[in-house]
């Protein structure tokens, strides 16, 4: 007598194999259509901008004829906004995550805090455009100023910020931090000798990743009130100016045809930006990759 | 003169100034630290204190069950803020159906199917699909996405809830990709390798095993990407229009919470109008929306750790 009825078997197991050969189609071609997506958005820019592009892109400032509209001052006022943002948030997230990490003793008020931050990773942008309206640009008056728009875009990206150098802070294996320790060296020593210096590719990477976020963010300045139309370029942090994304968001809104082209170049150049600053956090996370 | 160890720490305990430092420098990471905290303090100090300002002027019932909006009208300002939530829900059901489907696939493919090297090339890939600025995201759906829908459904508007739906989905499938990725992959090998030693096809394995087992990280991703729908903004003010509806029509131009934000801020509502403290009302409205969506999440995450 026969236990397995090894037709059945067979036919019952290649109806599985297909089963299984058909959906792994379905999930490889949901992957690839997300990159298709990219693909055909970067095809549609560059199609679209790259011709454009020219000196006088880069050196005229906007104007209501489409031929002649140029990005200078959202090119210098973005450089301008990060010169504020890079500062304001670094100091402020890597203080935060050395205080979390090495000091902070396990309560109520720290578990808060770790809470809170959470929290507020999950907060609209928008939200933090309110915010920076009431705070910077009316209680503390300082207008629609670089400063107000940079003390709000750096603590939209604080969260990220924190988390990356906890998790860079809390890669340094202690063996260094107990040696440093064990040698007599005080515990601010040791952060700033020790675990600071092996933290630091890490620390960077996050927080290049987390600018980027702030140099394509649009909503926080429009709600803060930041122009679009400048025939200037900011002399210091307390004028006015306008930055890549508002610019671009002013192109697309655009009823005319022409603007279209004007805004698909600014992207591109909004993009090279970008791409940039995510290839410099590569080039430190490759070179100092370091395992203990 | 030779100092001995011991005389260099009886120096070094003399020393005020260093013991002063190192007293200092946790109380300035804490108060570093707390900026934090202080910023959620902001957050909701100033939605609540100019919504309350917003409510002597408007009552909260017309504003909670209302079912028009019309703030800039000459005669009477109606300030329902029904039809603003109709016009992000559309945006975010079309975003969920989008982005669900994709993105929980692409998460049984990289942690199921694909080899390390495969997984090594697509993960960064998804990852600058998430770096995109919603600018460009915006500029995409207005310029290519409602283009092309209109080809096939003329009946579709220049501005309408699908094409910024669609985009928004796009954005939010990283999102829900990698989250639901980690929350598969930290299923433990075993159970998988029980299955597939059992005579399991990878299929039943990752439809049986694995999707169950991260269920609830899963629904925790699809919890935060939709946080994520409902507060996104420049897709939905390009591509979505400003006409505030409560109704069902998807085809035509919609308004949402944060497209309302950002008419108002693009224009000058004086300060002190009843249109400058709608903003807060609505960014209210929009906080506690994404609020109850982050802290379901937390909750359901959680869950799903506590599990192994």
């Amino acid at each position: 007598m026969r236990y397995i009825e090894h037709e059945k078997v067979v036919k019952r197991m290649n109806g599985r194999l297909i089963t299984n050969m058909l959906f792994k189609g379905i999930f490889m071609a949901a992957t690839a259509l997300a990159i298709l997506v990219l693909v055909i958005l970067g095809y549609r820019l560059i199609t679209q901008g790259a011709g454009h592009i020219s000196m006088d892109f880069l050196t005229n400032f906007s104007s209501r004829f489409p031929e002649k509209a140029g990005i200078k001052a959202a090119l210098i006022g973005s450089l301008w906004l990060m010169a504020v943002v890079a500062p304001t948030s670094i100091i402020l997230g890597v203080g935060s995550a050395i205080y979390l990490e090495e000091y902070a003793k396990k309560n109520k008020i720290t578990a808060f805090i770790r809470i809170n931050i959470a929290n507020l990773a999950g907060v609209p942008s928008i939200v933090f455009g309110l915010l920076g309206l009431t705070i910077f640009v009316r209680a503390l008056a300082l207008g629609n100023s670089i400063l107000a728009a940079g003390f709000t875009m750096s603590l939209l990206i604080l969260p990220v910020i924190i988390v990356a150098s906890q998790e860079a802070i809390r890669s340094v294996p202690n063996e260094l931090r107990a040696a440093s320790l064990g040698m007599g060296a005080t515990k601010w020593q040791t952060i700033v000798k020790i675990i600071l210096p092996a933290a630091i590719p890490g620390i960077l990477t996050g927080s290049i990743l987390a600018l980027s976020r702030a140099v394509g963010e649009t909503a926080p300045l429009i709600v803060i009130g930041i122009p679009v139309i400048i025939q200037f370029l900011p002399t210091g942090v307390l004028d006015t100016f306008t930055a890549l994304p508002m610019q671009i968001y002013d192109w697309s809104s655009r009823p005319q045809q022409e603007f279209q082209v004007v805004a698909a170049a600014g992207i591109i150049i909004l993009m090279i930006f970008l791409l940039l600053m995510n290839s410099v956090a590569v080039i430190i996370r490759n070179k100092f990759h370091k395992r203990y | 003169m030779r100092t001995s160890v011991q005389e260099m720490i009886a120096q070094s305990k003399g020393k005020k100034n260093k013991k002063f430092l190192e007293k200092m420098i946790p109380v300035i990471l804490f108060l570093i630290a707390s900026v934090s905290v202080l910023t959620t303090i902001g957050i909701v100090v100033t939605l609540v204190v100019e919504t309350i300002t917003f409510f002597t002027r408007v009552s909260v019932f017309d504003f909670i069950f209302g079912t028009t909006w019309l703030p800039f009208s000459n005669k009477e300002q109606l300030f329902g803020i029904l039809p603003l939530i109709a016009g992000t829900l559309k945006v975010t059901l079309i975003a969920v159906i989008v982005a669900v489907p994709i993105g929980i696939s692409s998460a049984i493919y990289l942690s199921e199917y694909a080899s390390d090297s495969v997984r090594r090339v697509i993960k960064p890939v998804l990852e600058v699909l998430a770096g995109v600025p919603t600018i460009v995201y915006g500029f995409f759906a207005l310029t290519f996405v409602t283009p092309v829908l209109q080809s096939f459904f003329p009946e579709i508007k220049i501005f309408n809830a699908i094409s910024p739906g669609i985009v928004v989905g796009i954005m939010i499938i990283p999102m829900i990709a990698s989250l639901s990725e980690d929350a598969m992959s930290s299923v433990p090998k075993q159970i998988r390798e029980g299955a597939l030693a059992m005579g399991s096809t990878k299929f039943e394995v990752a439809w049986k095993i694995t999707v169950p087992a991260a269920l609830s990280g899963i629904i925790a991703s699809v919890v935060l990407a939709v946080s994520r729908a409902i507060g996104e903004t420049m897709i939905v003010s390009l591509a979505g229009g400003s006409t505030p509806k409560f109704d069902g029509d998807f085809t035509g131009s919609i308004q949402t919470m944060t497209a309302y934000i950002v008419q108002v801020s693009k224009g000058d509502a004086g300060y002190g109008t009843t249109i400058y403290y709608s903003i807060y009302a609505v960014g209210f409205t929009l906080f506690v929306f994404t609020m109850l969506m982050n802290v379901l999440a937390g909750y359901l995450s959680k869950r799903f750790r506590e599990e192994y």
